[in-house]
C-alpha cells in the first residue's frame, strides 16, 4: 500500500483502522433509509481508500456517496474499533474536490457560503436584515402563497425560520451577577446571532445568572466547522486563528458555546492548526450543556410546564460524546416532562449545508424523525445545535404541528424566569 | 437490452447498479476474501427477487444473494464476479404470532430488532450472533450461524420453521410453516446453512423461545488460560449446561477494554463469562456452583453483574470483541474452529506455540462451553510477505484442531475462507453425496457459485491435507 500522509489526502493509519465489521450498518442514517452499501460509513471508507489506490474515479456517482453523508459521527460512536470517521470524511472530501472538477453551480455555491459569507459577518448581517425585512413585510406568506418560487428554491427557502431580533450585545464584558465564581467567554458564531438571538440572549442570562463574568469578544468569526465539513481546511485554519486570537490572553475558565457543531470543531482546533494556542482553546471548550452540568447551579425560581421530548444533537453526542448533561439539565427543571423518542441519537437530517445541498435525503431522513417525535406527543423539541432547530421548525411545519423547537438553554432560562 | 438495462427498467434506477463506483462496496464482507461483482441489484419483493433470478439466468451470469455483509468466510462475496442481490431492503417484521411462539419475518430483519421487537410478548430469537446488531436473519439461516447462548439453546436450525425460497427457474416455494416437524425429508433443514447455493430465501417463519425468569452472569478472572479452561471443564463435569459459557485471553482482552471499558481486568491472563438462566430457585443453585467452580479453579476474583444494565455491558464489550481488534492491529485473520471442549487446554498451548514459531500475535475469543475457538492473528497487511506467513499460520492451528478431532467452522460458515480445508474432513464420497444433492435442488449451478463444495468451484481441486487457502493479493486492504 505505501500511503504517505501528504496534505489532504486521508492518513493511511486512519483508513486500516477500519476492520469492516458492519456494526455501524444500523447506525448509519443514510444505510438505514436506503440499505445500500454505497450510503454505509464502511462502504464510504472503502471508497475513499479505492480512491487514494486509483481503483476509482472521483466521478459523479463517488461524489453522490461521499455528499450524502451527513457526517453525523453516529459510526463513531459505535465503532468498537474507534475508526475516526469524521477525520476521515473531512480529509477525504478535501481530496475529491482537489481532484474533481465541480459543475459550476455547485463551485458558485461553495465559493459564495465558504469563501463569501460565513467567514464576513458585515455581510451575514445585511444578508439576514434583507431576508428579516422580506419577512416583515408580509412578503414570505406573499411569495409562498403565489408559489411565485422555482420547487428547489421554494425548498429551501422554506427552511428559513421566522427571524428573531438579532443578538447585538453591546459591550465585551458582562459582569456576574452576585459573587464572580467563573470568568468565561461566550462564542457566538457566525448565522446564529442572526438566526436565532434569543439563544444567545437566553445563554447569557443563565451564565451571569449562575456567577459567571461573560466575556463576548468582538473579534470573534465564523468557527469554520462548514467549512472543514465542506473539506475547506484552508480557509478554516485562518478563522480558528482569529478565534484563538480573539479569546485567549483574557484569563477564562472556559470558552462557552451553545452550538454542537460550533463546539465540535473548536475542540479539534488543536489537530486543525497543531499549535499550543489552539490546543488551549481547544481545552477551554465547553458546550453549555456540559458546563452547566458542571457547576452548581443557582436555585430554580419557575415551573416550565411544559412535555418535552430530546433531539441529541449529533455534534454533542457523537463528536463530542456528551450525552448526560442535556438530560441532567432537563431532568432537574422543575415541571418539565421528559419524554424519550425512539432513537433520540439519529440525526434529523440538518447537517449544516447537507439540509440545503442534499435536500431529498435531508427532508426523507427528517420526515422519519417526525414520525419518532410526534409519537411522543411532546409539545416542545428541544435541541442543542442551530442546524438541528431550523431542521426540526420545518419538520414541525411539514407535519403540520404546532410544537415549539426550543435549545436546551432556552428551558433552563424559563426556569429562572428569563 | 443487456442485463443491467433489463433489471434497471424492472427495478427503478435506484435498485440497481452497476459502475465500479457504485459497487465496489459489494466486493467484500467482514472476511479477507474479496470478489467484485457486475451488477448489484436492492429488490423489495419475491417478485423482484423471482424477475432478477429469471433475468440473471437467461444472461447466465452468477447470482449472490447477501444481507448485511458481516459474515467473515466470505460466502456474500461474488467470487466469480455477477450479481449480487442484496436483501437489505427485505426489512420487514411480518407477524409475531404470540401464542404459537414464532414470528414470520422478511430475511433482511435485523437479529437483534427482531428480539427486541418480540420481547414486549415476553419473547426471544435464541440465536445471538455477536453481529447480531448488524447481521440479518436471511444471513443467518444461509450460516446456520451460532452465538454464545447457542450451547444450550442450540444454533439457527433449531430455530427456523420454514422458508419461502425462489429456485434456481425462478418458481418460489415455501418449505416448513408454522406447525414443527413436519413429515417427509427435512428440506427446510437442508436451506439452513447451504450458504446461497441453493435459491434466494425471501421469508423465514422463525422460532421464539420465552424470555428467561432470571438470568445471572458472572464474570470470572484468572491468571492463566489453563485455570480458566479447567473451571469450564469441571462446569460441564458437574452437569451444568451454562446458558453461555465464553472465555477471553489476555490479548483480546486489552482491545476490549480500550474499546468498552466494561470493566474486564486488563492484567488478567483469561477471563470466563459465565451465564445461567430459567427459573429463579434454579438460577440461584447455579450460579452458587458457578462461583464454587471457579474459586476452586483458582479464581482472582468473581463479580455478578448487579443490574441488567451491567450485563448489557460485559455483553455489548464480549460481543463487540472482535471488532474492537482495530484498536491493536490492523488487520487480523479471525479462525473459526471446534475441538472437544476437553482439548480446549491442548489445544490453546498449540496456538501459542504456533504464534511464536511465526512471529504472530494471536488473540483469542472462544464460546468455551461447546469448544469452539475463534483465534485472531494480528498482523498488519502492509508488512511485505507477511500474509503468507498469517495463512500458514492459520493452516496449522486448524489442522491441529482436526488433529484433535474437532472441525473447521463451528458457526461462520465454509463460504471461500474454508473451501480447500473441506477435504480435510470429508471424504471424497462425502463430498461428491453433498454435490449431487445440491445440484438436485440447483442444477444450473449459477448460485454462489465457488462456495462451500470445492469439487464444484471452479479451479478448485480436491487439495490435499496441509492444503493453503488461497491467498489475498498482496497489497490488497483488508
Amino acid at each position: 500500500m505505501g500511503l504517505t500522509v501528504v496534505g489532504t489526502e486521508p492518513a493511511a493509519a486512519d483508513l486500516s483502522q477500519c476492520v469492516h465489521c458492519g456494526l455501524c450498518l444500523q447506525n448509519c442514517p443514510t444505510y438505514l433509509l436506503t440499505g445500500y452499501e454505497a450510503e454505509s460509513p464502511r462502504g464510504r471508507i472503502h471508497l475513499i481508500q479505492a480512491l487514494t489506490e486509483g481503483r476509482v474515479e472521483p466521478n459523479d456517482a463517488y461524489r453522490t456517496h461521499i455528499e450524502q453523508c451527513l457526517v453525523c459521527r453516529n459510526c463513531e460512536s459505535v465503532c468498537p474499533s474507534g475508526v475516526h470517521f469524521g477525520r476521515i470524511m473531512e480529509a477525504g472530501r478535501a481530496q475529491l474536490y482537489e481532484r474533481a472538477s465541480l459543475p459550476l453551480g455547485q463551485r458558485v455555491f461553495r465559493r459564495l457560503a465558504f469563501r463569501e459569507l460565513l467567514p464576513h459577518r458585515a455581510r451575514l448581517r445585511l444578508m439576514f436584515g434583507a431576508l428579516r425585512l422580506y419577512q416583515r413585510l408580509g412578503l414570505q406568506r406573499l411569495v409562498r402563497a403565489t408559489g411565485l418560487l422555482p420547487k428547489g428554491h421554494a425548498e429551501a427557502e422554506s427552511l428559513l425560520p421566522p427571524l428573531p431580533p438579532p443578538f447585538e450585545p453591546r459591550w465585551e464584558v458582562f459582569p456576574a451577577e452576585g459573587e464572580t465564581r467563573y470568568r468565561v467567554g461566550m462564542f457566538t458564531g457566525c448565522v446564529m446571532p442572526l438566526v436565532y438571538g434569543p439563544v444567545h440572549a437566553a445563554t447569557l442570562r443563565v451564565l451571569r445568572h449562575n456567577g459567571c463574568e461573560v466575556h463576548v469578544p468582538r473579534q470573534q468569526v465564523c468557527c469554520g466547522a462548514l467549512n472543514v465539513h465542506g473539506g475547506e481546511q484552508v480557509a478554516a485554519r485562518e478563522l480558528a486563528r482569529q478565534n484563538v486570537r480573539a479569546f485567549l490572553g483574557r484569563g477564562l475558565d472556559a470558552i462557552v458555546v451553545n452550538s454542537a457543531g460550533c463546539g465540535a470543531t473548536m475542540k479539534e482546533y488543536g489537530q486543525l492548526l497543531d499549535d499550543s494556542g489552539a490546543a488551549e482553546f481547544a481545552r477551554l471548550t465547553r458546550d453549555v450543556t456540559e458546563f452547566l452540568a458542571g457547576i452548581e447551579l443557582q436555585p430554580f425560581t419557575r415551573t416550565v410546564r411544559r412535555t418535552v421530548t430530546l433531539q441529541e444533537s449529533c455534534h454533542l453526542v457523537h463528536a463530542q460524546r456528551i450525552k448526560d448533561a442535556p438530560r441532567a439539565l432537563l431532568g432537574a427543571l422543575p415541571g418539565v416532562d421528559l419524554r424519550d423518542m425512539a432513537h433520540p441519537d439519529l440525526c434529523c437530517g440538518s447537517a449544516g449545508l447537507y439540509m440545503l445541498t442534499e435536500r431529498e435525503m435531508s427532508t426523507r431522513i427528517l420526515d422519519e424523525k417526525m414520525v419518532d417525535i410526534t409519537s411522543t406527543g411532546a409539545g416542545t423539541i428541544v435541541t442543542a445545535n442551530p442546524g438541528c432547530m431550523m431542521q426540526l421548525q420545518r419538520g414541525v411545519r411539514r407535519a403540520g404541528l404546532h410544537s415549539d423547537v426550543k435549545h436546551v438553554v432556552e428551558l433552563v432560562d424559563e426556569a429562572y424566569g428569563g | 437490452m443487456t442485463l443491467a438495462e433489463t433489471l434497471r427498467a424492472a427495478l427503478g434506477p435506484a435498485s440497481l447498479y452497476s459502475g465500479v463506483e457504485d459497487v465496489i462496496m459489494y466486493e467484500y464482507d467482514y472476511g479477507l476474501d474479496r470478489g467484485m461483482p457486475d451488477l448489484v441489484a436492492l429488490p423489495r419483493s419475491t417478485a423482484e427477487v423471482q424477475a432478477i433470478v429469471r433475468a440473471a439466468q437467461a444472461a447466465g451470469v452468477p447470482i449472490v444473494a447477501r444481507g448485511a455483509g458481516t459474515g467473515i468466510s466470505g460466502g456474500a462475496v461474488p467470487a466469480q464476479g455477477g450479481l449480487v442481490i442484496s436483501m437489505a431492503r427485505f426489512n420487514q417484521v411480518l407477524e409475531i404470532d404470540e401464542a404459537n411462539r414464532c414470528a414470520v419475518v422478511q430475511p433482511g430483519v435485523v437479529n437483534l430488532d427482531l428480539s427486541k421487537l418480540a420481547e414486549p410478548y415476553g419473547l426471544f430469537f435464541a440465536p445471538d450472533p455477536s453481529s447480531q446488531k448488524a447481521s440479518t436473519i436471511g444471513g443467518n439461516v444461509a450460516n446456520n450461524a451460532g452465538g454464545p447462548h447457542c450451547l444450550s439453546l442450540g444454533v439457527t436450525v433449531n430455530h427456523i420453521l420454514g422458508v419461502q425460497i425462489v429456485l434456481h427457474d425462478g418458481s418460489g416455494v415455501r418449505l416448513g410453516g408454522k406447525s414443527p416437524d413436519g413429515p417427509g425429508l427435512d428440506l427446510t433443514g437442508l436451506i439452513v446453512g447451504s450458504e446461497g447455493t441453493l435459491g434466494v430465501v425471501t421469508e423465514v417463519t422463525v422460532r421464539l423461545l420465552p424470555l428467561p425468569e432470571a438470568v445471572r452472569t458472572t464474570l470470572a478472572v484468572f491468571t492463566s488460560v489453563e485455570d480458566a479452561s479447567e473451571a469450564v471443564s469441571n462446569l460441564i463435569g458437574r452437569g451444568l449446561v451454562p446458558a453461555a459459557l465464553e472465555m477471553m485471553d489476555r490479548l483480546a482482552l486489552s482491545a476490549i477494554e480500550a474499546a468498552f471499558h466494561a470493566g474486564y481486568p486488563p492484567e488478567a491472563g483469561a477471563v470466563l463469562l459465565v451465564e445461567v438462566d430459567g427459573l429463579l430457585e434454579q438460577v440461584e443453585a447455579q450460579a452458587s456452583v458457578v462461583d464454587e467452580v471457579c474459586r476452586s479453579a483458582g479464581a482472582l476474583e468473581i463479580r455478578l453483574a448487579a443490574t441488567p444494565e451491567a450485563r448489557a455491558k460485559l455483553w455489548a464489550a464480549r460481543k463487540g470483541a472482535a471488532s474492537a481488534m482495530g484498536r491493536i492491529a490492523p488487520n487480523y485473520y479471525l479462525h473459526d474452529a471446534v475441538v472437544p471442549r476437553t482439548k480446549l487446554p491442548q489445544i490453546l498451548a498449540h496456538v501459542v506455540e504456533i504464534g511464536q514459531r511465526y512471529d504472530l500475535p494471536i488473540a483469542n475469543l472462544f464460546h468455551a462451553g461447546d469448544g469452539n475457538l475463534h483465534p485472531m492473528i494480528l498482523f498488519d497487511a502492509r508488512e511485505p510477505g507477511i500474509l503468507v506467513r498469517v495463512m500458514a499460520a492459520g493452516n496449522e492451528i486448524l489442522n491441529r484442531c482436526i488433529d484433535a478431532g474437532g472441525t473447521i467452522t463451528g458457526e461462520h460458515g465454509v463460504g471461500l475462507e474454508k473451501i480447500n480445508f473441506m477435504p480435510l474432513i470429508f471424504s471424497a464420497a462425502d463430498l461428491e453425496v453433498m454435490g449431487r444433492v445440491r445440484s438436485a435442488v440447483e442444477p444450473s449451478g449459477r448460485f454462489n457459485p465457488g462456495k462451500v463444495l470445492p469439487s464444484l468451484a471452479s479451479g478448485h481441486g480436491l487439495p490435499q491435507r496441509g492444503a493453503m487457502p488461497a491467498l489475498v493479493p498482496e497489497g490488497l486492504w483488508v
